[in-house]
């Protein structure tokens, strides 16, 4: 067992998995429009109802369609996180995760590998998606554009993990839109996606806390900030954790001894 | 001298909440040797095979595939086995190619082995012309051929199929049958097949009847046979499993 091994299992992997999305024009095109029509329907409607005063990182007073932005991006890798969750739980009812299970490699490696898979396909998605922001002139300094990647490296892992680790708890295709109405809503609205936490906070100071906790909106402020070249170090802390319990939990989830794999079998 | 033992299993027991998939079940499979296993619906075949392929973590009993314990050598051991499993588990749009060099890299093998390794194991099938083509446009017994070239490519020491001939028309079905005996018989690999088609058995199979849980038989045909006091195998399987269906 070599590291070439590692290396190539990765890697074939990751591959299958870009390639998969490339492939599928549907699943490409939908996964942008849905954030474009918040940014081009949402934002703008709500440009007139919220006033935003000048909170960090911005400078300046912004428009709202800038502010949702990084909320945005968020709501890309919160969607692609529980879309490779769907494909686990659709690929271990067809059978093809078992292929990846009888491979001599350690579980947690495969479950890494295609976490890692998941995060470079919303990373592309991402990439696009404020490539025709910029064209909406929604421009964020150059620098942001690549200080950027490594935080959305950790906000994909982060929220792929937790994808993973509810993968591991549902054992049917059906009861994924629970998932849909439990974790994906309720982790959006309740986050600083749309509304910055002191606004939240006038309106009701229980959801401003539920906001402050979320892991996704430590991510969006990650990001947020990520995009004007800063760096925010509690928002990093935050997600980071939040990825490595997601993460052990998602192994333990996996594991043969402990987790769903133990379940009422055939002949 | 005997062939090598390739598959060692101990005084296996499983359990699902309390109720026993498997009881004492203990046998071993050598290289070259091709093993039916025959049981009817719910005998606990794939309990055996979710804890051969590690699916399921084994509580009592050991399981050992070429000297290594699945439980405490679970890489090297995972090494030495090809699986088909019952259900296709094929990426529909992907190419056979792009199945096969998936599977060659969860194995650590680099490009040009992979690609003569891919090459051969479809050569010998007869769809290597067809490897840019989509799982997708091919019919149920060729999807079966990609998979079962797929299992071989990292040269396992042991064959796992589980039921892989249900739902083929009757020509591909034979073909397959003859084509895994063969592979048995020349390149001395050791093949454990679940089965519950009594036509699939050649007369050289070792033969392995499991009943809730239990194993009834285990031996040669012509040792099943006479055990029962039985001239077909069919009147053989009837009365060990007391008329229940394959």
């Amino acid at each position: 067992m070599n590291m070439m091994h590692y290396w190539r299992a990765m890697w074939g992997i990751i591959g299958r998995e870009l390639w998969r999305f490339v492939t599928q024009r549907e699943r490409f095109i939908s996964a942008l429009v849905r954030p474009l029509v918040w940014l081009f329907v949402f934002a703008a409607g709500f440009r007139a109802a919220l006033g935003l005063a000048i909170t960090p990182p911005y400078e300046t007073y912004i428009l709202y369609e800038v502010y949702i932005t990084p909320g945005l991006i968020g709501m890309i890798q919160l969607f692609n996180g529980m879309q490779s969750s769907l494909s686990m739980v659709y690929d271990r009812e067809m059978g093809s995760m078992r292929i990846l299970m009888v491979c001599p490699l350690p579980r947690w490696f495969l479950l890494l590998s295609k976490l890692l898979a998941g995060t470079g396909v919303s990373i592309l998605q991402v990439y696009v998606f404020l490539g025709i922001a910029w064209f909406y002139d929604i421009h964020a300094p150059w620098q942001g554009y690549l200080w950027v990647l490594p935080t959305l490296m950790l906000s994909g892992l982060m929220l792929g993990a937790l994808g993973l680790l509810l993968s591991s708890f549902i054992k049917q295709l059906e009861n994924f839109a629970g998932v849909m109405n439990f974790v994906i809503f309720p982790m959006f609205f309740m986050s600083t996606a749309l509304y910055p936490l002191w606004k939240m906070k006038e309106s009701s100071v229980l959801l401003s806390k539920l906001a402050q906790y979320n892991p996704f909106s430590q991510a969006v402020e990650l990001i947020r900030f990520a995009l004007y070249g800063q760096f925010n170090q509690h928002a990093f802390i935050y997600t980071l954790v939040a990825f490595l319990v997601f993460m052990a939990a998602a192994i333990i989830g996996y594991n043969p001894s402990k987790g769903m794999m133990v379940k009422k079998g055939g002949g | 001298m005997k062939p090598a033992i390739a598959l060692s299993i101990e005084k296996l027991s499983f359990s699902y909440s309390g109720k026993k998939a498997l009881d004492q079940v203990s046998f071993n499979i050598r290289a070259g040797e091709c093993t039916l296993l025959l049981g009817p619906n719910g005998a606990g075949k794939s309990t055996l095979f979710s804890l051969i392929t590690r699916l399921y973590d084994t509580h009592e009993g050991r399981i050992e595939l070429c000297g290594f314990d699945i439980k405490q050598q679970t890489r090297q051991a995972l090494a030495k086995l090809g699986v088909v499993f019952q259900q296709t588990t094929l990426d529909m749009d992907l190419t056979v190619m792009q199945n096969l060099r998936y599977h060659t890299a969860l194995h650590g093998l680099g490009r040009k082995e992979a690609m003569q390794r891919i090459q051969q194991e479809l050569e010998r099938l007869n769809m290597f012309d067809r490897r840019f083509e989509k799982i997708r446009q091919l019919n149920g017994g060729h999807r079966r051929r990609v998979e079962i070239a797929r299992a071989l490519l990292h040269k396992p020491a042991l064959l796992l199929l589980d039921e892989p001939t249900v739902g083929l028309d009757v020509p591909s079905r034979l073909a397959i049958v003859d084509y895994v005996h063969q592979l048995a018989a020349d390149e001395k690999l050791a093949v454990l097949w679940a089965s519950h088609l009594i036509d699939e058995i050649y007369p050289d199979d070792h033969l392995i009847v499991l009943h809730k849980g239990q194993i009834k038989a285990n031996g040669t045909v012509d040792d099943v046979l006479k055990i029962t006091n039985t001239t077909l195998v069919k009147d053989a399987f009837y009365n060990l499993t007391q008329g229940d269906q394959a």
